[in-house]
């Protein structure tokens, strides 16, 4: 027995030195941590249960058969953050350079199986250099497995990918399907095929950073949801996002205890509002000012910054926020920002974390690029998004609220919950005088007569209260209150029961 | 009596006339432009009046825009504050031909100051020290030195038509004088085109110190002390405190002396500052005289307990002085400091937007010591581009220098503005300089304290390891909130070590948790803070001592600013701090080398050109899009290589505006 124990150690001891020193050393010497070491910094201190450590590939080709490492490449199993378990793997960089093979992948495809059957978020920490090519179709299957239990858990758990390394192919798809990938700046990559293909099939040259580094990613692609300086910080902005996040679909929004007051009044967003309508102002203040601590997890912060995504919380509850902001294109909705927000009101509405949207949109965006993008296709995402969305929504309209935007935004005729307006708001089909240069076309050229008709129909239409006469704003309120206001209605709010008819599922507009 | 009074001026000092002119139970009247319609002292006054568009010499300055305001109103009095038509002979002679009470002095007496040949001429000869010179012009060296010697050495050879230190010499003896004469005068000719030269005495470790004066319509003039304002940027006043640390008993009554004999002089009936500038001997030379209220008066008020500007109307009324010069005692110290929208981490660059935040401290008076805040501003306002940079001017007051001092330095460090630069950093740095708390101040005080611009002040290491404490403590509560989150595991109790690696600024301190507070290499830190997650405020007790931070949320941690400097503090597990040993060196973006076009627009202005440097923060460009001015700000220090565009060009996004070198 005494023998069986020490056997255990040092089968532990080799196991958790992965490609050994050297490749640590190396692994170091590029600004990375190791798995291990990442594991340690997301997890609470002691509580990683490894699952498969003594794993080995079964591979017999090319002289494989003589090289084996404990792990074969992938660090797999469960463990909490602040008290709440999560499921994870970790790519091993220093043990055949993270490839996947058919006993790597079943590492992962174990782990993801016990994370949906426990109902607990999936982290994988990503770091690799694609398939085992040794392993042939053996690797081609496994990342297949990999794929179709991210897809099947994609809804019922959060899944979260951290690209912390070079990530092209398989590696990349897996990720793609998760709810949310972050990246680390200047040390990671993710491209389907890199740059040597790139040169030799397109003749192009470009370097991995060009082709899929963070920068690119995040404000390009849209592929990546955020990226951050190195993996300590990455990893532990990791940790705040899982503080806001539901553990799967049934369970509800975590708890903590809040010390701001959900009364709150702040009289500054009287004046947020410039008096001139064409003058921006930034959505962010009210987001922070409506907000429990000012603390706000953004996410795509880079990418269509004409509208905001994020997680909150108001009341210790997590929300989820989407936001014109005026500051970019005037708060437009375009393809981007409605691809953007469509995939995050949809995250919300999955994991049962109430809406709040915050509206202030000058319409959808015209022009030919946007429509040869299919902004048509773009914008119903969104639309479909907020329709089919059954979790609480609160809606404000600050200022503009224009055409089509006003309905895609969360609007009552979307089944909003509590849509409210400050008395800035403006809610009409469009601006005063793209109106009336419409409605009075033989007027046109007549500045007169055009100016005092736009007078006329700022006068009727650019308030809130047209719409407040037929029921589409359920309230008026002064914006020092709107803290006051959302908290009590999220409140109310939570014991809200709204099913959508039964189907396989939706067919979005893709 | 006077019933209503309309007050010709915006920002803090409408609204310090206000206060006055309400608690002596007068009615008041303010005007304002289009950008202050929602200006404080509008909300603040009985009646507003519109006055015109923004810029001030389109409505401040139109003295028949005040009058017509006048006439609406039926206003009696008008108090013109400080600059605008303050000292503006028109403006006042208007006013008496309106039958309207102008509230200062009569306009012979502006005119009369308001030229720096007839104040000097007019202060000679009313006994006022004046700084020795020669007026006239010099023909040669040997003329020089004959009138330097008489005059007495250092002296200043100055070329009439000059400016900006060109043509101008010291010369500290004959040698010097003969050759600081020809030199000056061929510089002036290359110059200016003009070679006359004169001389005067050259003022030497100079400090800028005034009087208040205060008379009335029937002859009476007193002075209630100095002010001391030498601790200046570009001639503009930063500090400025009463009494001044460097006269004497003696002085300071020749000094009133003479400003009352001025004062008397002009006939002089409100209150008024006469400005010396004084040397190291505490020889004072009289600079000109300011016939309004100043900016700094408030530190007067403080050591006196008279309020100026009900001074001011009474006066103006008619009423006789109630104070004789023996009433006038001066008690106590006062220290003003002026609150700025500029950045001094960016060359003082001026900043301007909205107060996103807008926290002064608390206006109090508790165990002898004053906090008083005069603003213009409240939170939400907007602090625009077309008048003076000036926020607010914070005051406090204690019974000697040192007290004084430090109310100041915690009123600063509790005093938060978000939304645009301020100065608090600098001005918390001052209140912490050694120099300037020994009282050694001359008007170069900041030239020459920090040549290289301002970086923060630099701070002990007791000061980093209590915010190494402080935040250490900050980062247990939060953590502590985070370990009692819903739905963790039954049975979970964190093990997790409380021991942390805390790096201010990137000096790393092992942090151990310790009763009531923590241990620091090898000493204990007994912290109480009444901080709780998000609050923007921490007031800290780190072993007695106190301290106020503004807190603001970092990814790792929390950026403490206090006396002087932003700390960024990390605080992160001793294991995740062992691994930041890995982590490559920051790259901040500081290897762009272009201005890309962020949005789809028009370019409406280019504010640099090829060659130039430009500060960061400053505005490179202007693009219009969707109807909206976006002004593109340079994001760090770079040199303009190319312009690739024009105004009235159409950009697609991310095309290419400016390269830099």
């Amino acid at each position: 027995m005494k023998d069986i124990v020490a056997e255990l150690e040092e089968r532990r001891r080799v196991a958790r030195l992965g490609g050994g020193e050297k490749r640590i050393d190396a692994q170091h010497a590029r600004g990375k941590l190791t798995a291990r070491e990442r594991i340690e910094l997301l997890l609470d201190a002691n509580s990683f249960e490894e699952i498969d450590m003594f794993v080995e590939h079964d591979c017999h080709e090319f002289g494989m058969e003589n090289q084996k490492i404990p792990g074969d490449g992938v660090v797999t199993g469960w463990g909490t953050v602040n008290g709440r378990p999560i499921y994870l793997y970790a790519k091993d960089f220093t043990v055949f350079g993270g490839s996947l093979s058919r006993a790597h992948a079943a590492k992962i495809t174990k782990v993801q199986d016990m994370a949906l059957r426990n109902g607990t978020p999936i982290i994988g920490i990503l770091d690799a250099g694609g398939a085992r090519i040794q392993e042939g179709v053996d690797a081609l299957g496994g990342y297949a497995e990999v794929f179709q239990r991210n897809t099947l858990a994609s809804g019922v758990i959060p899944q979260i990918t951290m690209i912390m390394g070079p990530c092209a192919g398989g590696d990349v798809y897996s990720p793609a399907i998760t709810d949310f990938i972050f990246m680390v700046r200047n040390t990671s990559y993710m491209f389907v095929t890199g740059p040597d293909v790139v040169k030799t099939v397109t003749n192009e040259e470009v370097t991995a950073e060009q082709l899929g580094g963070a920068k690119v990613h995040t404000t390009k692609s849209s592929v990546a949801d955020g990226a951050y300086k190195n993996d300590v910080e990455a990893l532990a902005q990791l940790r705040r996002l899982i503080d806001f996040l539901p553990l799967n679909n049934r369970k509800g929004v975590p708890e903590i205890t809040s010390h701001d007051p959900y009364d709150r009044q702040e009289p500054s967003l009287d004046t947020l509002i410039p008096d001139n309508p064409n003058m921006p102002y930034d959505m962010k203040e009210l987001v922070f000012k409506l907000i429990d601590d000012g603390d706000f997890f953004e996410i795509q912060a880079d990418f269509a910054k004409n509208i905001i995504t994020g997680f909150a919380r108001i009341e210790g509850r997590s929300v989820g926020i989407v936001a014109n902001q005026p500051m970019t294109l005037a708060g437009v909705l375009d393809s981007d920002a409605s691809r953007k927000a469509a995939r995050f009101v949809r995250f919300c509405d999955c994991f049962d974390i109430p809406i709040i949207t915050l509206v202030d949109v000058p319409g959808f965006l015209p022009g030919t690029s946007q429509e040869y993008g299919g902004l048509i296709k773009h914008g119903a995402k969104l639309l479909f998004a907020y329709a089919e969305a059954t979790v609480p929504k609160i809606t404000l309209i600050t200022r503009k609220a224009y055409g089509g935007a006003y309905d895609v935004m969360a609007s009552k005729h979307l089944r909003g919950d509590m849509n409210y307006a400050w008395p800035t708001a403006e809610i009409a089909v469009m601006g005063a005088k793209g109106a009336v240069e419409i409605i009075f076309r033989q007027a046109v050229g007549n500045d007169e007569e055009i100016a005092k008709r736009t007078r006329e129909y700022e006068d009727r239409f650019l308030n809130p209260f047209v719409a407040a006469e037929r029921g589409y704003i359920d309230e008026v309120i002064q914006p020092h209150n709107t803290r006051f206001r959302i908290a009590r209605a999220l409140r109310l709010l939570r014991g809200k029961k709204l099913e959508n008819p039964w189907k396989k599922h939706d067919n979005i507009p893709l | 009596m006077i019933k209503k009074i309309l007050i010709a001026n915006r920002g803090e000092i409408a609204c310090r006339v206000i206060k006055s002119a309400r608690a002596m139970g007068i009615a008041t009247v303010a005007v304002y432009s289009d950008a202050d319609a929602g200006a404080l002292h509008v909300r603040m006054a009985d009646e507003a009046v519109h006055i015109g568009p923004a810029p001030a010499n389109q409505s401040y300055l139109i003295i028949d825009n005040i009058l017509r305001a006048i006439k609406e109103t039926g206003a009696d009095a008008v108090h013109p504050g400080y600059g605008f038509l303050s000292e503006n002979r028109g403006f006042a002679e208007a006013l008496d031909k309106a039958g309207v009470i102008f509230i200062g002095p009569p306009a012979g007496a502006i005119e009369a100051m308001g030229d720096k040949i007839t104040s000097k001429k007019l202060a000679a000869e009313a006994g006022v020290s004046t700084v020795p010179g020669h007026m006239g012009l010099i023909a040669d060296a040997d003329e020089a030195v004959k009138i330097a010697t008489q005059i007495g050495y250092p002296v200043m050879i100055k070329a009439s038509a000059g400016g900006g230190g060109k043509g101008m010499r010291i010369a500290w003896n004959d040698q010097e004088a003969r050759e600081g004469f020809q030199s000056s005068k061929n510089e002036a000719a290359s110059s200016f085109g003009d070679d006359r030269i004169f001389i005067e005495k050259f003022v030497t470790q100079p400090r800028h110190i005034e009087i208040q004066v205060l008379g009335d319509k029937h002859g009476n003039v007193i002075y209630l002390g100095e002010r001391e304002c030498s601790i200046q940027r570009r001639n503009q006043k930063v500090i400025e405190e009463a009494p001044s640390p460097f006269l004497d008993e003696k002085t300071r009554k020749k000094m009133g002396e003479q400003a009352v004999a001025l004062a008397k002089a002009v006939d002089y009936c409100s209150a008024g500052t006469v400005e010396f500038i004084v040397d190291g001997d505490r020889n004072f030379y009289f600079l000109e005289m300011n016939t309004r209220l100043q900016v700094e008066h408030p530190v007067t008020e403080m050591i006196t307990g008279i309020d100026l500007v009900e001074q001011m109307i009474r006066v103006a009324a008619g009423e006789k002085l109630s104070i004789t010069q023996k009433d006038v005692k001066l008690t106590g110290w006062a220290m003003e400091s002026r609150i700025y929208a500029e950045d001094p981490y960016r060359g003082f660059l001026p900043s301007t937007g909205r107060l996103v935040r807008y926290r002064p401290p608390v206006e109090e008076s508790r165990d002898g010591i004053i906090v008083r805040n005069d603003t213009g501003v409240y939170e939400g306002g907007e602090i625009s581009i077309f008048y003076d940079p000036m926020i607010a001017k914070l005051i406090t007051y204690g019974k000697d220098r040192d007290i004084a001092i430090a109310a100041m330095s915690d009123a600063l460090d509790a005093f938060r503005i978000d939304g645009i630069r301020h100065n608090i950093d600098f001005l918390g740095a001052i209140m912490a300089h050694d120099r300037f708390k020994s009282g050694a101040l001359t008007t170069a005080f900041i030239a020459e304290e920090y040549p290289e611009g301002f970086e923060g002040a630099s701070l002990s290491e007791a000061q980093n390891l209590a915010r190494a404490a402080v935040a250490y403590a900050m980062h247990g509560r939060e953590d502590g909130r985070l370990r009692q989150i819903s739905q963790a595991i039954p049975n979970y109790h964190s093990v997790a070590t409380k021991t942390r690696a805390v790096s201010v600024d990137e000096t790393v301190y092992e942090v151990e948790p310790h009763d009531d507070g923590c241990v620091i290499a090898g000493k204990a830190y007994s912290v109480a803070i009444d901080w709780t997650p998000g609050a923007l405020f921490c007031r800290a007790q780190v072993n007695g001592a106190t301290y106020i931070f503004c807190i603001d949320k970092l990814p790792e941690g929390y950026a403490l600013t206090g006396q002087g400097r932003r700390s960024e503090v990390a605080v992160r597990s001793p294991r995740a701090q062992e691994l930041m040993a890995y982590m490559p060196a920051q790259d901040d973006g500081a290897s762009e080398k272009e201005l890309l076009c962020p949005m789809p627009g028009m370019v409406i202005a280019i504010n640099v050109e090829p060659g130039q440097s430009v500060k960061a923060g400053e505005a490179l460009a202007v693009v219009e899009a969707m109807k909206m001015e976006n002004i593109l700000r340079a994001e760090r220090e770079v040199t303009v290589k190319s312009v690739l565009c024009a105004v009235g060009d159409k950009l697609a996004v991310d095309e290419v505006m400016i390269e830099f070198e």
